[in-house]
């Protein structure tokens, strides 16, 4: 057999997602194996590495097999193995790959500024923050596996465990296993029925759009799913601030202008301009002093914080209505 | 007769508190004959009613001058001649660097439990000096119960010459049982025109601008004098008396909240932000942390209790940046209201007369009353946690209404 690729002599994973790191760590390797199947791996962490280590195992080896070099936490490698990477990278040595991976942050940042410098190839695993992100992640998993989900149910799976993309990844998996044909929302109903992982700007969109009943349910979900009470409240002061500024701008003006003078984002300004039905701005400062005081009752204030935040849902759902 | 000019030596920066002074000057003289009486050794204390005793609990509104107070006080009980001003020993203990003077205070939040610990453990030692071994604690409203706790039997029963001083804003600010172990002084809020005249003979500022910073700082000594010398200070407040005027609508309430909070925090920011830096830099200093060397394995460790010092320090400048503007907003009612009732007092912003008859033609007393309400109870929830900008949205809200 024809052997393929070899991997590149460097790579840098990088980014907060730490499944995507590791599947790009896994890929690698199995690139590596497929390339020569007497590949060896070696998994290092940053942390406590000694200066030298990695450029001891990337010599080259009696019979010639290719040496896989992982360092995980790279962020955390002392002075010394920071400089050592850095001769590394700049004149990597034949017969060995080596893969930096970085959970991102400023942590090594120099380091890792340096690596991109170099043109090695570098994979990102940023995190997916937003639903539509999440949605295409799900239907990238079921192709991969050569399945279809319909939109609505890989959205109701979002719904479900979209907190943590490795228990996505696995749900999608399990879906992929224990199903054949289409998956469509009443699938995804009978896996994960009555589940709704929630996050505070879920609750806090749903008490503004005057959904109180959905708010309440949500806010249910969200704080059994390990949500603090305290950020369910700051996201109702945020979503309320937002449309108090969205509301005071003249209509007419386009959203990214509005988003540049009031320093949020346009995404943000066209989700307050769509919450902006129905609310005057009286209701919006009644709303505002009910979630202030709510904030004192949660921060010790009261003795029940999920009580508090109950409500405040009730109260911005009387203060649109009136 | 005014106190500032005629008061000598370590009491000079005391403004306008002639009655503590005198009560503290008796005191120190009772402590100076007894330490005489015990060097002696005649015998058992019989002086009649002994005008010092072991432990002070000074209180009073924010910048009347209680650590001025306590270190004066302290400075006297060093000092051989009962407070001259003049010798090392009063130089020394006013300026918290007297071998037998402890100052506590703090940057952060609160005072904790090993903090009051090590306060105990050096409040029994013998006073290098010979003379008394003075703690000062000058943020006692700020040590957390525990703390308070670990401090009780210290300030009952303190070895014969150990002094403790407690500073607080109120009584209601210590435990109980702190203040039934403390002889209690209360100052009073200094008179603007004494405040001014300190301005003009310690600072030399100029009398008509000594005047306006002593008004518009409402007997808060330090807040004077930086209103007094310091342009960004003075511009900054400006500011801040905008605000009662600025509040059309809901909108433009939440910019105005939104505006007062940043500057607020840009103030806080610039104060502590160039002494973090320095410190960090030294600390790396002083652990060899650097380029092309070997990170020593703690270092990071240490490096990441100073910034979470660093980070408390900040919190609580910007809480304070935000406490300063509420007052000046409340004197800005408080002055409404003074116009509204026709009281012929002197105005807080007097420079503002305009806007101030304005704003009092256009509402009610009543109105002014509620408003006053809603900056204070911004106030109050800030101090409970409520987050800063949440809090002070639903005071400007407030004051927009009615």
């Amino acid at each position: 057999m024809m052997a393929s690729e070899p991997p590149a002599l460097v790579t840098l994973v990088t980014g907060p997602e730490e499944l995507l790191r590791d599947r790009a760590v896994s890929h690698i390797v199995s690139q590596a194996r497929r390339h020569d199947a007497t590949a060896e791996v070696q998994k290092l962490s940053a942390v406590g590495l000694e200066q030298g280590r990695i450029t001891a195992l990337a010599n080259p080896s009696l019979f010639g097999e290719l040496t896989v070099i992982v360092v995980g936490d790279l962020g955390e490698a002392a002075d010394g193995v920071v400089h050592e990477l850095r001769a590394y990278v700049a004149a990597p040595p034949e017969g060995a790959a080596l893969v930096l991976v970085h959970g991102g942050g400023v942590k090594g940042k120099a380091l890792v500024d340096a690596v991109r410098k170099s043109k090695a190839p570098v994979i990102e695993c940023k995190a997916l923050k937003w639903e539509n992100e999440k949605i295409a992640f799900v239907q990238a998993e079921f192709a991969r596996a050569k399945h279809t989900i319909r939109p609505d149910a890989a959205s109701a799976l979002v719904d479900a465990v979209g907190n943590d993309l490795r228990e996505l990844a696995n749900a999608c998996s399990q879906l992929v296993a224990d199903t054949d044909g289409v998956v469509d929302r009443a699938v995804v109903e009978r896996y994960h029925a009555g589940r709704v992982e929630a996050s505070g700007f879920r609750v806090a969109d749903a008490a503004i759009e005057g959904r109180s009943a959905d708010a309440l349910r949500l806010l249910r979900h969200a704080l059994a799913t390990g949500v603090d009470p305290v950020p369910v409240n700051a996201a109702f002061a945020a979503g309320l601030r937002t449309l108090a500024r969205v509301g005071g701008m003249p209509r007419t003006m386009k959203p990214d202008d509005m988003a540049r003078d009031l320093g949020i984002s346009s995404f943000q300004v066209r989700k307050a301009r769509g919450q902006l039905g129905g609310w005057s701005a009286e209701a919006v400062a009644a709303s505002i002093t009910a979630v202030a005081h709510a904030d004192e009752q949660i921060k010790g204030g009261g003795t029940d914080p999920v009580y508090a935040l109950e409500r405040a849902i009730v109260a911005i759902a009387a203060a649109r209505a009136s | 007769m005014t106190a500032d000019t005629e008061t000598p030596g370590v009491w000079a920066d005391l403004v306008g508190q002639e009655r503590i002074v005198e009560i503290l000057r008796e005191a120190a003289e009772a402590a100076a004959a007894r330490l005489s009486r015990s060097g002696s050794h005649t015998g058992p204390d019989v002086a009649p009613a002994d005008a010092m005793t072991h432990a002070w609990l000074l209180t009073g509104p924010p910048g009347s001058g209680r650590s001025t107070a306590a270190r004066a006080f302290a400075a006297a009980l060093q000092c051989p001649s009962g407070g001259c001003g003049k010798c090392s020993a009063c130089h020394t203990a006013l300026a918290a660097t007297h071998a037998d003077v402890e100052v506590a205070n703090t940057r952060t939040l609160s005072i904790g439990v090993a903090d009051a610990r090590a306060l105990v453990s050096r409040a029994s030692r013998h006073p290098a000096g010979g003379r008394w071994q003075v703690m000062v604690v000058e943020d006692a409203d700020r040590l957390t119960e525990q703390a308070a706790n670990a401090l009780l039997k210290a300030i009952e029963e303190p070895t014969p010459r150990t002094v403790w001083l407690l500073c607080a804003p109120a009584v209601d600010d210590v435990l109980p049982t702190i203040r039934s172990r403390c002889r209690h002084l209360s100052l009073r809020t200094p008179p603007t025109t004494a405040v001014a005249a300190v301005l003009v003979r310690r600072d030399g500022v100029d009398p008509a601008m000594a005047a306006f910073a002593a008004r518009a700082a409402q007997g808060h000594i330090g807040r004077a004098r930086r209103l007094a010398t310091d342009e960004q200070a003075r511009l900054r407040r400006h500011d801040v008396m905008q605000l009662p005027l600025s509040l059309g609508r809901v909108s433009a309430a939440i910019t105005a909240a939104g505006d007062l909070v940043k500057a607020a925090t840009e103030d806080a920011t610039e104060e502590v932000g160039a002494l973090a830096a320095h410190e960090t830099e030294d600390m790396k200093r002083a652990l060899g942390v650097g380029a092309g060397t070997r990170q020593p394995g703690n270092a990071s460790a240490q490096l990441k209790v100073l910034e979470d010092e660093q980070k408390k320090r900040a919190t609580r400048a910007k809480r304070d940046g935000i406490d300063r503007a509420l007052i000046d907003l409340a004197g800005f009612y408080r002055d409404v209201l003074a116009v509204q009732a026709g009281a012929a007092v002197e105005l807080v912003n007097e420079e503002m007369r305009d806007a101030v008859t304005s704003v009092a033609r256009h509402s009610s007393a009543e109105g002014t009353l509620r408003r006053i309400d809603a900056v204070l109870a911004a106030r109050a929830a800030i101090d409970v946690n409520v987050a800063p900008l949440l809090a002070v949205e639903a005071m400007t809200v407030a004051l927009m209404s009615g």
